[in-house]
This record gives C-alpha cells, structure tokens and sequence, in this order.
C-alpha cells in the first residue's frame, strides 16, 4: 500500500495541471471568442498582416 | 459581401437601410484610452462571419495609419480596433468600402462578464474535485478496507474544500440572500444538503466510518453548476446580440458657439439655449426649435405616425426623431435629461409591470419543496430516535434524507429547458433576455400590439409600381437615389429597370422634393404642388401626393403604404388559435389603425394614443386579471414596455425599448411572435414534466433513506440518474418544430456544436 503514498499524490498533481491549465486558458481570453477560433484556422499564416 | 455564399447571412440585416455610420466624432466620445495616445475602439459589424471576412477586415484595417491592432471576434461579431494619436483612424469608412456596415454599441458593464468567469472557473474547480472524489470513492466502493479507506476518505475531505469554498460559496452566498428576506429559492435546500454531507462525511472519517458522501455533495454542486453556467451563456449571448444593434439615439451633436466656433459635444453636457446643426441622416439628440433651415423629419420611432413630417423655421423637433433631407440649426430648449426620451424612461420606471413580483417556477416550487424536505429529515430523526435511541443512527439517517433529496435534478429542471429553449428561439432570431420571461410569455392571454413599425415596418412602400410607366419609373429611381426620404427610398427600390438619360444637377429641397435636369429640361419629383407647378389639380392626396414632373407637368404619381410585416396576418391568426386575444394600440390615426385592423383581422384596436394612454390602458387590463404581452417598438410604447407582463420589440425598436423588452427578435417576420409563444409553451409542459420527474424520483428514494438503507454509492446513482432523465427530457424541445407557418428561413450556416450551449 505504500505504493498509494506517491500514486496519490502524482494523480492529483495531473489533475491540478489540467485544472490549472484550463483556468490559464479562460483568463488568456481563449474562450472569448469560440466561433472566431474554429474560423481562423482557415486563414493562411503568411498572408497575415504583420501586427 | 463578395466572401461568402448568399443566404449565409442570417440575421440583423434589417435595420441596415435606416442606420446612419458614426462619424469619427462619435467613434472618438465612445473609445476607450488605454494610456498615453493609445485608444481602443470597438465596433459592432453584424455581417461578419466567416474567415474570409475576418480576414479581410483585419489587413485592410491593419493598413491604416495609426493602427496599432485589430481584432476581429466573431462569436460576438465586434471588431476591437487599438489606434494612436489625436485623430480617428478612418476605419468605419474603410470597413465600408469592405461592404461591412459598422457601427457603435451600448458599452457593456465589466460585471456580468466578471458573473461569467467566475461560474465558468467555478466549473472547472467543481469538475476537478468530482472527477478525482470520484475516483477514490470507487475503489472503497470496490472493497478497500481499514487504513487504506480511511485514506482516500481524508484525500477526498482536503480536495473537497476548495470545490465548496470556491464552486459552493455561489450557493451559500445566494441561499443566505434569499434566507435574509425571508424567502425561499432552490439554492436553500442545496447549501443545507451539501454543507451537511460534508460535516457529516467528517465526522464519519474522523471515526473510521463505512460512509462518507463527499463524492455526493461535490458532483451535486458540479452538476448544478453546469446547468447555471450554460443558462448563464444562453442570455449573455442573447444580451450580447441585441446590444450589437446599431444604436439609435444620437450619442451627442455639433454646437455652434457664439464665435462661429463648432465643436463635438456629448448629448449629456447640451443645455437649453446651445445652437446646434443637425445634418441630414442624423437623429435630433434633445428637444428644440428650429432657427434655420427646413427638412422632412421621421418621426415613427416617437409618435408611431408613418408619415414623415416637414419641418420649417420656427417650429419644435423631439428628441429620437430622425432629420431625413435638410440640415437644420436647432436651438435646444431642453437638456437631455428633460427631453422626450428621458420622460419616456421615466414613465417606464414609474410604470412597474407583473415582472417585479412575479415568483420564477423554480423558486414557487422550492417555497413548498424545502419546508417538506427538511421536515422529512426531522421526523426520520425523530423516528429513529424513538425506535432505536441511537442517536447516531438518527442522524445519519437524517442527514441521508437530506442528502438523497437534494434537489439536483430539480435544480436543473428549469434551467436546463430555459437553456435549450432560448437556443432554439437564438437559431430563429429571437433574443431572450431574461430567464423568467418565457415563463411569463407561457401564461399571457392579451397580446397588444403597436402599429407603426412593429405591424408594420414602419417604411413605405410603392404600391402601385406596375402601373406607372417603367421609363418614368426608372428616372423617377435615378432621382430617388440622391434623397433619404423613406418614400425616395420606396423609389429608388425599382432603379436599373431601364436605360434612362443622364441626369445632371441634382439637388434636394427639403419638404417638397428633388430637382434634376436631363436632356434640357426640368425634372422634379416630389410635392404635388411643387413638382407640378403647371398642373392645376390641386389636392394632395391620402399619402403625400408624390409625383414626378418633366418642365412641371405631370408624368407620373406616385402611392405609397405603410407595408405590413411579413406573416403579420399568419402571426396574428395563430395567436387567435393559441387563445389570446389580440388588440392594437397606437398613436396614429383612427383611419390608418382602421385599414390595417381589417387587414390583419384585429377586432379590437384605440387609436391616437398618448404614450402614458397606452400605459393606463394596459394596467387596466391587467387590473382585470389580464396577462398582457406588450410588442412595440417606439418611444413611445417604451412605458407601455415597462407596464406589461412580458414584452417583445423588434431589432428596429429605439434603444430603451430594446433594453426594456424581454425578447427582441432580429427578423424582419414577425412571425417570431407566434414562434416565441410556441416555444415558450412547450417549455412551460416540458419543466411541469421534468418537475414531476423529480417528485416522482423522490417518492421513490426518499423511502429508502428513511429506512436508513442510502449508501454513498446507491446516492451517486441516484441522483446521476435522475439528473440524466431530466436533461434528457429538456433536449426533446430541441427538435421542437411548432406549427406555425414559418418562411423558409435562411439556413444557419455556422454549426454551434463549439460553444458551451450543449448540454452534455
């Protein structure tokens, strides 16, 4: 059972990345715009204006 | 739109052919700084939406000199433009010669953005801590024992508590509320249920107990959390659509000051006595009079009157209403505060309608509901105290009564409906603002209309094209298109037809028409009086008398009609068939509300009608035990807004009705009254449904608990199930087609699968 000693620990460091992960994505704006993201990637990466 | 597939644009091209682009002024007052010379602009452009225009907007506007970045977004069709110096990037022109027509919005208040974020967050802590509770609860659900048990069980305590601070405290907050005023919502039951799992789980742990429900009381909160999220998207979106409409009322005007200067003021800092110069195309922005120049003014957002009216030197103009054909020099006697709008706001605040007291669904069910429920939970107490005298029998009994009915499903019965429903009624074009409104438009039984503009559209149209000569026609529309007058516009609708001579110096004259020269000779269209100066007819006729004159003699003449809605008659027939009665309310003339009442087949209707008039009309119905819905768009029928049980305006209404109304639909049809009702009709059976679910859930659960029988695992099932049954109920109204004769709409061609409006 020791092996739950570190099992534990890694399982919910995993999960708190992704949590993490998540709440850096809401606040960077990624969500703001959902239809907008799923367009773009159809817009060519060169024929962008520099900004 | 050169980019994208006709009949990809779905909405919100209505009010195109009467919105006025800002000019530079205006884009200036609503930018915000953000330090030094940088500003940012946003704008709304209601027909962005694809990649290529999202393309196209950004290079031609990041071109411009002094812009710094542009940035399309799509979901809610605005543009943010961050730009430097003094002077206004020319970008509303530039989006114009793109083919995109911009304009400025209502500026949101950062708060419900910051609602926003904070449930969404809420969500992923709650969804973090239940996926991992719930995984150590299967393996002591699968047999772990002793130590290991009591591990997990600690493990699961320290991750629950962020999830109950964090996700929970929007519970505990909203319960403590409404406990402080001395009611009763559905969030009560909720805090009480969790609160005490959690304590009691602890208490378990801290004694090596079999059962701890933390999994229980973190899923319940993460559940309920989901379906307030997305009830919370659903609006903002709606909110979000309607605030993007283009703003009617004028942001502020040009004052001429007593040196000949002129500068760009607010309309909040106009006082009574400044000059002001009004250009044609421009909305009047306080009361005043007139001190120069002469125009034709529309004035159907105000007065519900379709015909224009021609204003001289001397006379007074509204606020709201629109300067078609002239400039004019007016001289403020009012401030905004006084004006005609400011009067309408507050007859609409004094006018306070069924809204304020009505009780939502959700909160009358859990007046009954949480009193019921927790008086179960005392006398299972009670029970096993006298049967057994364990006192620690008794209370976990208790508390798993508590716990086995807390109302998950019965938290998502209302919501989750409302969710889908303002969905389906978003794909038709018809904004719901408020959740309680659709149960509010499901009980009306009175729907009252206003004429100009909400009836009909509040434009004229040429009714008697085919018999005019097409030549003639077709100068007649090569004129038309130099002028704003709302029956040029009706003209000019039938340029292009044939080959006509070349017209030369064109030139409007404000209140009688436009004057042109072809191939020698003098061509005016307008007035009858003063286009045919040679005839001797005389006599205007119902509709203006518009004729078009060649060296003034009559060549053609003109009839124009306020047109109907499309599906008005269809719409209005479906009310009927719905039983409610349908009456018209209007502040134009008894023999304009005449014909259309016959037309539309509307027994009952009061003509000129002063707004207050409308207001004492509709609370006397309501005084008769009426429950009224209000569609009106004017200024005039704001009041009258206020005052019903529920309202409706459409996307061409002034700015405070679209703010006051709880439905703005964005088609032209109104159509989208009948479909609103429908829609909201079902959902009204489809929560009555879904509350019977979770009544008939617990009358079958709340036994077993009784008798002590509730494991953690048997509560888990239980209450994913009967959740599950719910949602599941909700999305049949998703292919909810009503019977209402509907156009065929243009089709959707954005798929919404990406968004959060799904529920899952």
């Amino acid at each position: 059972m020791t092996i739950l000693v570190y099992l534990i620990p890694v399982a919910l460091l995993l999960g708190g990345l992704g949590l993490s992960g998540f709440l850096w994505a809401l606040r960077s704006g990624q969500y703001e715009d959902l239809d907008g993201a799923a367009e773009r990637i159809l817009i060519d990466r060169d024929e962008r204006p520099e900004r | 739109m050169s980019c994208c597939a006709p009949g990809a644009e779905t909405a919100l091209d209505l009010a195109s052919s009467i919105s006025v682009l800002p000019s530079s002024q205006e884009v200036r007052l609503a930018s915000r700084s953000l330090g030094g010379d940088l500003h940012q602009s946003d704008l709304s452009v209601p027909t962005v939406h694809c990649a290529a225009c999202i393309q196209s907007i950004e290079r031609a506007l990041g071109k411009l000199d002094r812009v710094e970045a542009v940035r399309v977004n799509l979901s809610t069709k605005r543009v943010a433009i961050r730009w430097r110096g003094n002077e206004v990037p020319p970008f509303v022109a530039a989006l114009g010669r793109l083919g995109y027509e911009a304009h400025l919005f209502e500026p949101e208040t950062g708060e419900k953005d910051k609602t926003l974020s904070e449930l969404i967050r809420a969500v992923g802590v709650a969804g973090f801590a239940a996926g991992n509770i719930m995984l150590l609860s299967m393996s002591v659900w699968s047999g772990a024992e002793g130590a290991t048990r009591d591990l997990f069980h600690w493990v699961s305590a320290l991750i629950a508590i962020p999830a109950l601070a964090f996700a929970g405290g929007i519970y505990f907050r909203s319960a403590w509320n409404a406990l402080r005023h001395g009611r009763m919502n559905m969030d009560v039951p909720i805090a009480v249920g969790v609160s005490l799992a959690y304590a009691m789980s602890l208490y378990e742990t801290i004694n090596h107990g079999d059962h701890a429900y933390f999994d229980a009381s973190v899923s319940l909160l993460f559940f309920l959390l989901i379906g307030r999220t997305l009830d919370h998207v659903m609006r903002e979106r709606a909110r979000t659509a309607v605030n993007g409409l283009s703003r009617l009322a004028a942001r502020g005007a040009i004052v001429l000051r007593d040196d000949g200067t002129r500068d760009y003021r607010p309309v909040g800092e106009i006082e009574p006595g400044m000059q002001l110069l009004i250009a044609a195309g421009e909305r009047i922005p306080v009361d005043g009079k007139v001190i120069r120049g002469s125009s034709d003014l529309d004035c159907s957002l105000v007065s519900g009157e379709s015909t224009p009216r021609t204003v001289a030197t001397g006379e007074t103009v509204q606020a709201g209403t629109h300067n078609l054909t002239g400039p004019l020099t007016v001289e403020a006697t009012a401030a905004a505060k006084d004006s005609f709008l400011a009067e309408m706001v507050r007859l609409m605040e004094a006018a306070e309608g069924g809204r304020a007291h009505y009780r939502r669904i959700a909160d009358r069910v859990s007046a009954l509901y949480a009193p019921v429920v927790h008086l179960t939970a005392f006398l299972t107490f009670l029970g096993w105290m006298a049967a057994t005298g364990d006192w620690h029998r008794a209370v976990t009994s208790a508390i798993a009564v508590l716990i086995i009915t807390c109302p998950c499903a019965l938290g998502l019965a209302v919501p989750i409906v409302q969710v889908v429903a303002a969905r389906r009624l978003f794909e038709s074009g018809v904004m719901v603002k408020d959740g309680s409104a659709m149960e509010r438009l499901a009980a009306i039984d009175t729907a009252v209309f206003d004429k100009t503009g909400t009836l009909t559209l509040g434009q004229p149209r040429l009714v008697n094209a085919s018999s005019v000569d097409p030549a003639m026609l077709a100068i007649a529309a090569e004129m038309a298109a130099h002028s704003r007058h709302p029956h040029s516009n009706a003209i000019a609708t039938f340029a292009g037809f044939a080959s006509q001579p070349k017209l030369e110096a064109v030139s409007e004259h404000p209140g009688f028409g436009i004057e042109a020269t072809a191939r020698g000779s003098t061509w005016r269209l307008g007035r009858r009086g003063w286009a045919g100066w040679k005839a001797r007819t005389g006599g205007e006729s119902r509709y203006g008398g518009t004729v078009l004159t060649k060296d003034g003699i009559i060549v053609a003449s003109f009839v124009f009609k306020d047109a109907l809605r499309p599906d008005a008659r269809a719409a209005i027939e479906q009310l009927n068939n719905a039983r409610v009665s349908v009456e018209m309310l209007s502040g134009d003339t008894g023999a304009a509300c005449g014909e259309v009442a016959t037309t539309l087949g509307i027994h009952h209707f009061v003509p000129a009608l002063l707004p207050s008039g409308k207001v004492k009309y509709i609370e006397s119905l309501a005084k008769d035990g009426h429950k009224v819905l209000m569609v009106g768009d004017g200024l005039n029928d704001t009041p009258a807004l206020g005052a019903a049980h529920v309202s409706i305006a459409p996307a061409t209404a002034a700015d405070v009705g679209r703010k006051a109304a709880d439905f703005v639909f964005l088609h032209e049809s109104l159509s989208a009254v009948s479909l609103a009702l429908d829609v909201s009709r079902k959902a009204g059976q489809l929560i009555r449904q879904n509350i019977a679910i979770a009544i008939v859930y617990n009358a079958i659960a709340v036994p077993i608990a009784i008798l002590g029988q509730v494991t953690p695992l048997i509560a888990a099932i239980a209450m994913s199930a009967s959740s599950l049954l719910v949602i599941g109920n909700a999305s049949r109204l998703q292919g909810f087609v009503p019977d209402v004769p509907r156009r065929t709409a243009p089709p959707d061609s954005r798929s919404h699968t990406g968004t959060l409006t799904q529920p899952s």
